[in-house]
């Protein structure tokens, strides 16, 4: 154990520089951040996940973002247990019936001021599972979405694009970055 | 005395049905819908699936030592059937689903309770005739009795970022007594949207029924189409899907050995091994532009060619997981304190797992060996050389073992796949038309069967998935017993079961 640990001290760091967001959506979002908001969280964000019957393909981008490579909490992102240490709702999946009112009790069990990231593409409207008699059909239909990130699943960099997206200022020129995030 | 029937003799007690490929199908009246009960519950065969349809019943075997497959279909004109749980367990949460979904009634089922069907769909029996305006029921768990005992509520919202399931366990100050899940919650109704798909449509709900196993669902379906229509796929396009399948376990083994170690509050392991799952999905993006290999594999071959020149990504893949995991694997087997966590803790007894028919590393750490590559095996794995790793101890540890080997042996089958690799055509081109197939593949967790008829327009008639998971959930909580409450998420995490692909 010695051996490795003191290899991470020699060896460089796999992290990798932060993704910048050029999409419309992104900017008004941060736009959207008033500045009391701004100044009662800083620049750090908890987060709470809810796998609203995804496949389980966006949790598993989602839990990329805390390898190495993306490393979240550099960011001052983390990931929280417990809805009630949460300023931000991250929702994954269609919206099955057999879990909204689970989502809608976790949404509920947020402090304000909170905000909604939908993510993946059954989150938008339903996706391919859209029109199913067990669906909802995305997560608006359910709770108020400040930002949606799309893919089937998002890759991690535009996970991180968007959670970066709502702590910094609008002033923070996201718009003059050309990097693409992903799907 | 009587002696013990084979699988050929019961498939061939019942009329034959044309045009099922590869394994037989025969439609059986209730005796030899009995019969084949009694086999089962003597341990005989095992039940490898059993699901519904338009007022039928369709039940998949598997004669293991003979390396044998059939499905026996009964009609269900008055909308009953005899319960096969009633003598063999594993059929409980199946027939449960199948009242749900059909409305077909299983006679002198042992639990009468719904499975998927919540009530809250707005419609009951949603692929059988269908009744609407439904209230939602209570839901009754099963009971322990005792004194000082309470009950502890998980889910299905988990404190972890992990798909929605409900666990509730009666405990004995920190002994667990009894755990009982319930699932439902990540139901999207797949089997109903399959419904008269065309065969590339159906091909990626398929893929989208379990995120982490994408890569083998498709495969399973593909080759459940490719059987039902009779069509030869290249060679090439053999070999890439299972280096897909590969990449796919490589994957999954290497994210799951870190995340087992991570509930043991090592998150040493957990920090190196995610970096060797990120390389591997980094390659697979590469090679294949997808870092899951969604929609990579389709009926009729793959979607996507393997360039020569991303040959040496997957080679200096191998080369880094050969650098970097045998280092893991000591501090694994060196670390004291990780080991106090695994060794003996949440053991399944192999006769459950035998029983069960239980598939992947969890069938495999208690003794049982099937593997759906080596049984049957589909090309390419008749031409590749692997081990099937099998160990007897069934407790963490040997799960975190089986895993350890498999990896190993998942880097030397893509070896000798990128060595063998044949040139040739990607896709065969698919004939519309009737038929019905069955294809049982080997997935990451374990054996996926997918089950497929077609109309006479090559639309789906219907489609079955099952996971392998099916046969796991339920011996977690046999596994859990007499565990410590806070040992629950290392043992959880060793099965590692699927929520979203049986939930459908």
């Amino acid at each position: 154990m010695r051996k490795l640990l003191f290899q991470g001290l020699v060896r460089s760091p796999l992290t990798e520089p932060r993704p910048f967001a050029d999409d419309a959506e992104l900017i008004a979002l941060a736009a959207k951040l008033d500045s009391t908001a701004r100044q009662r969280l800083g620049r750090s964000l908890s987060l709470r996940e809810v796998d609203a019957g995804s496949c389980n393909g966006c949790e598993l981008e989602i839990h990329a973002l805390s390898n190495a490579f993306h490393d979240l909490e550099r960011f001052g992102l983390k990931f929280v247990a417990s809805p009630r240490h949460a300023d931000v709702l991250f929702v994954t999946g269609p919206v099955t019936k057999n879990m909204r009112e689970a989502l809608e009790r976790t949404y509920q069990a947020m402090p304000s001021p909170k905000w909604v990231v939908a993510v993946g593409d059954c989150a938008l409207d339903g996706g391919m599972f859209a029109g199913s008699y067990a669906v909802m059909g995305g997560v608006s239909t359910v709770l108020p979405v400040d930002l949606h990130i799309k893919g089937c699943p998002p890759r991690p960099q535009a996970l991180l694009a968007g959670l970066l997206a709502l702590i910094e200022a609008p002033r923070a020129n996201i718009n003059q970055h050309t990097a693409q995030v992903g799907p | 005395m009587q002696s013990i029937p084979t699988l050929a003799d019961i498939v061939g007690a019942g009329r034959k049905v044309a045009n099922h490929g590869p394994y037989p199908r025969a439609e059986v009246d209730a005796n030899v819908w009995q019969r084949v009960t009694n086999q089962l519950a003597a341990s005989q065969w095992t039940l490898s699936g059993l699901w519904g349809d338009a007022a039928a019943v369709h039940m998949a075997l598997l004669d293991e030592p003979a390396a044998k497959m059939g499905v026996v279909s009964l009609a269900c004109p008055d909308g009953r059937f005899p319960s096969v749980a009633q003598q063999h367990p594993p059929a409980i949460r199946l027939e449960r689903t199948i009242r749900d979904l059909f409305g077909l009634e299983p006679e002198n089922a042992p639990d009468p309770r719904p499975w998927l069907d919540h009530g809250r769909w707005g419609v009951r029996h949603p692929l059988g005739t269908k009744t609407m305006d439904v209230e939602a029921e209570p839901y009754t768990f099963l009971s322990a009795e005792g004194e000082s005992l309470h009950q502890i509520a998980v889910g299905p919202v988990h404190a972890s970022i992990i798909e929605p399931g409900h666990f509730r366990f009666h405990a004995n100050g920190e002994a667990v007594v009894r755990l009982e899940a319930r699932f439902g919650y990540a139901h999207k109704g797949v089997e109903a949207l399959m419904r008269g798909a065309d065969l590339e449509h159906a091909a990626k709900l398929a893929g989208r029924v379990c995120g982490d196993s994408t890569v083998a669902y498709t495969v399973a379906f593909a080759r459940a189409a490719e059987a039902a229509l009779g069509v030869d796929v290249p060679s090439r396009a053999h070999w890439l899907r299972a280096l897909m399948a590969e990449l796919e376990r490589l994957a999954n083994h290497l994210g799951d050995i870190g995340a087992i170690c991570n509930d043991a509050s090592f998150a040493l392991m957990q920090a190196h091994c995610a970096v060797l799952r990120e390389r591997v999905l980094r390659a697979s993006d590469i090679c294949f532009g997808h870092r899951l290999m969604r929609d990579c594999v389709v009926p009729g071959g793959v979607a996507l060619n393997l360039k020569d020149e991303n040959i040496p990504v997957l080679r200096e893949l191998l080369a880094e997981i050969g650098r970097r995991f045998p280092a893991l694997v000591e501090l694994y087997d060196n670390t004291a304190s990780l080991q106090d966590r695994t060794v003996a803790t949440g053991i399944l007894k192999p006769a459950l797992a035998q029983q069960y028919g239980a598939g992947g590393y969890v069938g495999r750490a208690s003794g049982r060996s099937f593997d759906a590559r080596r049984a049957f095996p589909y090309p390419p794995y008749d031409r590749l050389t692997f081990e099937v790793p099998v160990l007897q101890e069934g407790d963490v540890n040997a799960r975190v073992w089986i895993r350890i080997h498999e990896v190993k042996q998942s880097m030397m089958l893509i070896e000798q796949i990128l060595g063998g690799l044949p040139n040739g055509t990607l896709r065969a081109t698919i004939p519309s038309g009737a038929g019905e197939g069955l294809a049982i593949i080997e997935g990451f967790r374990g054996d996926v069967l997918a089950w497929l008829r077609l109309d006479v327009d090559g639309r789906v008639a219907r489609c079955h998935l099952r996971d392998p998971s099916w046969f796991q959930w339920p011996l977690l909580e046999s596994a859990i017993e007499g565990n410590i409450v806070a040992d629950f998420p290392l043992c959880n995490k060793s099965f590692n079961c699927a929520y979203s692909g049986c939930d459908l």
